[in-house]
């Protein structure tokens, strides 16, 4: 029981970073329709600048953040500038291309200047990295899983406060909408779609914080971060800030168990379930449309 | 009204020509292990195994519409196929035949889900079927994880003809793929793709069987690429699943259909060609390398979206190798 209880204990805790991870993509998605495909590369980006500050210059992750995020910001909204928003008007396949160039681009500037070896940011943060609470029934719960799971809830809660609430929020949901319209109602989508980027690639900051403190990360582990983050998207439903959270809680339940198993099914079981869930949701949206259509039959 | 009388015509007197010469070249290469050198030989054969991941990147980018970055998965899954069959006594080149015929086989249900999904969903949920792939290979007591193994079998080959025929294999894979496409894209599956590359909706539109279109031609790329692997997995031996799965086939892949111009039949050909060239020269490289192909594709897709050829094909209206129609209006 105390093994079950463990089990969906600490997947659930894992799913906290992946949540976390998939918020600024599931952000962009929502608001601009398109899937970065460097956004994995971005939180390891975000890492090794944590990680140089740390190492070279002595500033702990913590204080560190405070410089990284606004300087992921701007890098944002450049990469929109150069980048998204030219690809955003030609079309659908191109973003695709676009950031996928620029995912293999910043891997390999990394390896040329950091080289091959993995880091971590664990060794700046003392003991925090495995300092952990007893809970009744010897359950063990690690500072660092609960502080990122509370870090994915709060930038979830924010995006979306911000969305719902302030006048920026209003403006982003206008451009997400329909562009034009916005445009015509005197909102420059061009500003907007900047800040959301800037915005989505803040949060890749705290998310590539998370990766350093509680693993290691190298060069070329971008593509597996954005994978995480893209199954944990789908699972909860594109485009939805809430369901991400439970898609990335369904994602870390599922490699839990998986690594159970098997020694490699920690992936596995999370790539399954993804394919599962994608499956059932196609099946479902096929037989709701076949009732709709049998109900309009009826009274039509 | 008065009707402009206009004529329908595809072949062009340098079309004709350069099918021609696209010909003769084909029948020079196959003589090409009893005039050049073991070195010359190999790296044509990676030529032409870059040539077939072009051509089925490009099939299905370029026509259907369907950007993938998890290709990968049928070119590590032929290489594998490869590899079991041989070892399970099939002789070595059948078995690269057969091994991308039963990938192809998985594609069908791969395909069947995959391709509801649309756009950026697509392209990644495509990655995640091949790094699941990549997984359940690597539990395959025979590959040993990481580790990998090898076709063994080709040792039965003297090191000489072994070359010639995985040449030749590799040839006759290009030329016979390269032709397939051509044909289809002139017959009806041709109207439909290339409708669909325009316009979807506006293709589904008129009557074109969108969904149909889409799975012959995601299914002609999975055969495509799985015969690339099993090429590949002949030529190197070794089999690690590592490098089979890896995203850089991706990579390259959209490199060269992005330079050499998506969507257009020439294009990819042109692309192969330069990321052979470039391969060549800069391989040696490393990490620099990769940076360029990788600047290189992003500023294609920004500033030269229809690449080399797609410019030149619409700057002075030329086809070599005619997919399409030309409308003329008659005096």
């Amino acid at each position: 029981m105390s093994a079950i209880a463990n089990l969906a204990l600490q997947g659930t805790l894992l799913g906290g970073y992946y949540a976390l991870l998939a918020s600024g993509l599931s952000f962009l998605f929502g608001v601009m329709r398109i899937i970065n495909l460097a956004h994995g590369s971005l939180a390891v980006v975000a890492g090794y600048a944590l990680w140089f500050l740390a190492e070279r210059l002595g500033i702990g992750p913590f204080v560190g953040i405070l410089v990284v995020m606004p300087l992921m910001g701007l890098l944002g909204w450049i990469l929109h500038r150069i980048i998204f928003e030219r690809s955003m008007r030609a079309g659908d396949l191109v973003p695709i291309l676009s950031t996928f160039g620029l995912a293999t681009v910043a891997d390999n500037v990394m390896f040329q200047k950091f080289g091959a070896d993995t880091r971590s940011l664990a060794p700046y943060i003392d003991t925090f990295a495995y300092d952990s609470w007893q809970l009744p029934g010897d359950l063990y719960i690690g500072q660092l899983s609960v502080l990122v799971f509370g870090l994915a809830v709060v930038v979830l809660g924010g995006l979306h406060l911000l969305l719902a609430r302030t006048s920026l929020g209003r403006q982003i949901r206008a451009a997400a909408e329909d562009p034009e319209a916005a445009l015509l109602t005197g909102i420059d989508t061009r500003r907007i779609y900047g800040i959301a980027t800037a915005i989505a690639v803040m949060t890749v900051a705290l998310a590539g914080m998370a990766l350093g403190m509680r693993a290691t990360f190298d060069p070329y582990g971008g593509s597996q971060q954005l994978v995480f983050a893209f199954e944990a998207v789908v699972i909860g439903g594109a485009g939805s800030l809430w369901g991400t959270l439970v898609g990335g809680v369904v994602l870390g339940i599922a490699q839990s168990i998986g690594a159970q198993l098997n020694p490699q099914g920690f992936l596995i079981a999370g790539h399954a379930v993804f394919l599962v869930v994608l499956v059932a949701r196609l099946y479902a949206s096929d037989r709701l449309a076949g009732i709709l259509r049998a109900l309009r039959a009826r009274t039509g | 009204m008065n009707p402009m009388q206009t004529s329908v015509h595809r072949w062009t007197r340098l079309s004709m020509t350069s099918v021609g010469i696209v010909l003769a070249a084909q029948a020079v290469l196959v003589a090409a292990p009893w005039l050049l050198d073991a070195n010359a030989v190999d790296r044509l054969t990676t030529l032409f195994i870059y040539g077939i991941l072009a051509l089925m990147w490009n099939c299905l980018a370029g026509y259907g519409g369907l950007v993938s970055v998890g290709q990968q998965a049928f070119f590590g899954l032929g290489a594998y196929a490869a590899v079991r069959l041989a070892h399970a006594g099939l002789s070595v080149y059948p078995a690269l035949l057969v091994a991308a015929l039963l990938v192809a086989a998985v594609a069908v249900p791969i395909g069947l889900f995959m391709l509801r999904l649309r756009a950026g969903e697509f392209a990644i949920g495509m990655w995640v079927v091949a790094e699941l792939a990549h997984l359940l290979v690597n539990l395959d007591q025979l590959v040993q994880g990481e580790t990998g193994t090898s076709l063994i079998e080709l040792n039965a080959y003297p090191a000489d003809s072994r070359r010639a025929l995985t040449y030749w294999a590799a040839l006759a894979a290009m030329v016979g793929l390269a032709w397939l496409v051509f044909a289809l894209l002139r017959g009806r599956l041709g109207s439909a793709v290339q409708a669909i590359r325009d316009n979807e909706d506006a293709a589904a539109s008129v009557g074109v069987q969108v969904t149909a279109a889409k799975r012959t031609i995601f299914i002609l790329s999975a055969f495509g690429c799985a015969a690339a692997g099993a090429l590949w997995v002949a030529t190197t031996i070794s089999f690690q699943p590592k490098t089979y799965f890896s995203v850089q086939w991706t990579a390259y892949m959209i490199f060269m259909v992005l330079v050499g111009g998506i969507g257009t039949f020439e294009g990819p050909i042109i692309g192969a060609v330069l990321f052979f060239l470039v391969e060549t020269f800069f391989g040696a490289s490393g990490v620099w390398y990769m940076i360029g192909l990788g600047a290189t594709a992003l500023a294609f897709a920004l500033l030269l979206p229809r690449g080399i050829w797609g410019t030149v094909e619409r700057r002075f209206g030329i086809r070599l190798l005619p997919v399409g129609y030309f409308l003329t209006s008659r005096k």
